[in-house]
């Protein structure tokens, strides 16, 4: 377990040193530094000043793009107007961002990628009276055993708070839909690196084709990227060489569905619902909605209160979404997608209850029996059904 | 049509080769004639985007091909300017080159980061040639910029080992000093070919963005092929049909972590796999930056030396 979180930050470590590396946007973020001055200066539309970090840019139609809709929505719901700063590489530079904006007086600070965690623990330390929530955290992570600084959990600021959600539950469903599409029960998935969050979704989308076709498997392709295009295609298409005929991704670009498409193949999509880029293909995707978490929090601070909980949304509270399967998805496969998005909704199914072996068909989780938060946060095997290494 | 899947992938691999011909063919010249432009992934940046948005705005790839190309010499004339004009240390040029490049890429794109593209390069068919087993799917499947990419490379051995401007272009490299002495113009050779080369890499830059990505995002356009493009030149001992075969060797290492997993051939880490063109493009690079180090490989014998003809 604790190799396990070393081996996840290892990779994620990695993956911002690539980022900085790929990014060499020095010249964007002095820019994006300097907006924060001037917007500073203008009066804000409320009592308490918002602020959110992004990794990339608003219109990137991934991760940045979806939090962008969440912004957006939760400035018109609270009426605050709320600074974006963007082009962050979330890496132990970002900082200096976090810093500036508290020392600029923000009240709360909303970050969206797992790396800013250890550098806005650091900048939340030091300015107790500013809210800090940190997208796609963990505060284990930030404790000694989890590789970080503090002795224990307790230590963490208290002014710093989580939130990430169960996309396992889309990711589930939209494995019914794949399971059912498939025609000679090979699928593919790309995906950016081997930590818990995507490993889980692997299993939960296996799962979910499994129980439509239980002999199909999913061969998984990694990138070490989150974001590019050209790799993630080239990814796609070796895979649609090997012959699957479906396409999922744990990716922030449309370019797998639209290899996909140019195959002839299926494709699940992710983060959010980009059916333009592959009519031909689309089947559906796992969607966030983050403007149900972005107006609380808000509401909260300007009530004086600071969330710092994990908080870990879903489906049946709305944080977790999967787009309306298009038309191209059987109707046995709606009936049964919406049959069990009703029972996640209502908590009668969970995608990981047992029996659930592993890839060696060694048995992880009893007949009945449902695998816990924790389990979850931590998973590090794929499930019997995945083609691939968890290790990357 | 039931392909192979290595033969698929080495399709893919002459694809992706495309960008490294060019950008590589323009380097070769320009190293030919003594000058080193280490600007490549600079070059290749500016003209992907400037592509992009003339080919969007047009709706023509055609158009983005032109004016990508031209914005590649457009950008190697500054380099031209610092290194042959003023004689500048080349080395520094080539690496402010890089930044400029990736800050105008930046500036420029800044507008249309994370956009498709509405027009796009497709690949030609030959009927009936392009479901032959194996060689269909390597040498009828491209697109036309791959077999210009090819060509281009063919003409340039002939044209360097087997013309007369050819010879010139050499002798400039090798020994500036005689070839003034000669009366032909050191300078106007040098500018020339380094122009002539960042239309290559122009035009490389331009295929990277109309046929490899859709979507134009800054950090992961390019992932160092202008780097690998520069190395390439030293393993190919500045040989144009050498460069071919290295570059489609670096395609094929490009594209193997995913075929191999595609394969579900696992036992080597990505991670790893995805870094081996990198460390082949570090340890080149290396020899390259040391003046003198690089000679024993065939490099030009005043590669990277301003020439002054009072120290004649």
């Amino acid at each position: 377990m604790k190799r396990m979180w070393k081996f996840a930050s290892v990779a994620a470590a990695a993956s911002m040193v690539l980022a900085a590396c790929g990014g060499s946007d020095s010249s964007t973020d002095t820019t994006a530094a300097s907006d924060t001055t001037a917007a500073a200066s203008e009066p804000a539309a409320s009592d308490i000043k918002v602020a959110v970090v992004y990794l990339g840019v608003p219109d990137d139609k991934g991760w940045t793009y979806q939090h962008e809709q969440g912004i957006a929505a939760a400035e018109a719901e609270t009426g605050v107007t709320i600074k974006r700063v963007e082009n962050v590489p979330d890496n132990a530079d970002s900082e200096k961002t976090f810093e500036q904006l508290a020392s600029e007086g923000y009240n709360l600070i909303f970050a969206t990628s797992f790396g800013y965690g250890s550098p806005m623990a650091k900048v939340a330390a030091k300015y107790p009276a500013v809210c800090n929530q940190w997208a796609t955290g963990a505060k284990f992570l930030l404790t000694k055993d989890g590789g970080g600084e503090y002795a224990t959990f307790d230590d963490v600021p208290k002014n710093l708070g989580t939130y990430f959600g169960a996309a396992e539950e889309a990711r589930y469903l939209s494995g019914l839909a794949a399971g059912k599409a498939t025609k000679n029960g090979q699928l593919g998935y790309v995906a950016a690196f081997p930590i818990p969050e995507v490993i889980r979704g692997i299993n939960a989308f296996t799962l979910g084709v499994r129980a439509m076709n239980p002999s199909a498997t999913v061969k998984v392709s990694w990138t070490s990227t989150w974001f590019d295009p050209t790799k993630e295609k080239q990814a796609a298409e070796a895979l649609l060489d090997s012959g699957v005929d479906v396409i999922a991704q744990h990716q922030d670009t449309t370019e797998p569905g639209v290899a996909a498409e140019a195959a002839g193949a299926f494709w699940v999509g992710y983060n959010s619902d980009v059916r333009e880029a592959a009519p031909k293909a689309f089947l559906t995707a796992p969607t966030w909605n983050w403007g149900l978490f972005y107006a609380k929090t808000i509401e909260a601070v300007k009530g004086g209160t600071c969330p710092s909980d994990e908080y870990y949304g879903s489906m049946a509270d709305g944080m977790v979404t999967l787009a309306d399967p298009s038309e191209l998805v059987d109707a046995d496969a709606v009936a049964e997608i919406e049959a069990k998005t009703a029972a996640i909704k209502d908590g009668s199914f969970a995608p990981f209850t047992g029996p659930i072996r592993n890839q060696d068909g060694d048995e992880v989780l009893k007949a009945g029996e449902k695998a816990e938060l924790g389990a979850l946060l931590s998973m590090d095997y794929f499930v019997e059904g995945v083609l691939g290494s968890p290790k990357g | 049509m039931n392909q192979n899947i290595w033969v698929l992938m080495t399709g893919d691999s002459v694809a992706l080769a495309t960008t490294l011909i060019l950008a590589a063919l323009g380097a070769l010249f320009t190293e030919r004639t003594g000058v080193l432009n280490l600007g490549v992934e600079g070059v290749l940046l500016t003209a992907a985007i400037s592509s992009f948005i003339a080919a969007d705005s047009s709706g023509s790839v055609w158009v983005g091909l032109i004016v990508g190309s031209l914005a590649g010499a457009l950008l190697a004339g500054i380099h031209a300017i610092l290194a042959v004009v003023l004689r500048a240390n080349q080395i520094v040029s080539g690496l402010a080159l890089v930044i400029f490049g990736t800050g105008l890429a930046n500036y420029l794109g800044k507008p249309y980061e994370g956009k498709t593209i509405s027009v796009k390069l497709t690949d030609m068919t030959f009927g009936p040639l392009t479901d032959i087993p194996l060689l269909g799917p390597i040498l009828f499947e491209q697109d036309i910029i791959t077999y210009v990419a090819l060509a281009a490379a063919v003409f340039s051995s002939l044209y360097l080992f087997r013309t007369r401007p050819g010879l010139e272009v050499r002798a400039t490299g090798d020994d500036p000093a005689t070839v003034d002495a000669q009366g032909l113009m050191v300078s106007t050779i040098r500018i020339r070919y380094t122009l002539f080369g960042g239309l290559l890499m122009g035009l490389g830059g331009s295929w990277l963005m109309l046929a490899e990505s859709a979507a134009w995002h800054q950090a992961a356009t390019t992932n160092g092929v202008g780097w690998i493009a520069l190395a390439l030149v030293v393993f190919a001992s500045w040989r144009p049909i050498r460069l071919v075969l290295g570059a489609v060797l670096f395609g094929f290492t490009l594209q193997l972590p995913y075929t191999l997993q595609a394969e579900n051939i696992t036992f080597i880490p990505q991670a790893f796999l995805q870094m081996v063109p990198y460390v082949a493009t570090l340890i080149s690079l290396i020899a390259l930056s040391r003046p003198g180090s690089t000679n024993a490989l065939g490099a030009p014998k005043s590669l990277g030396v301003p020439f002054v003809r009072d120290e004649r």
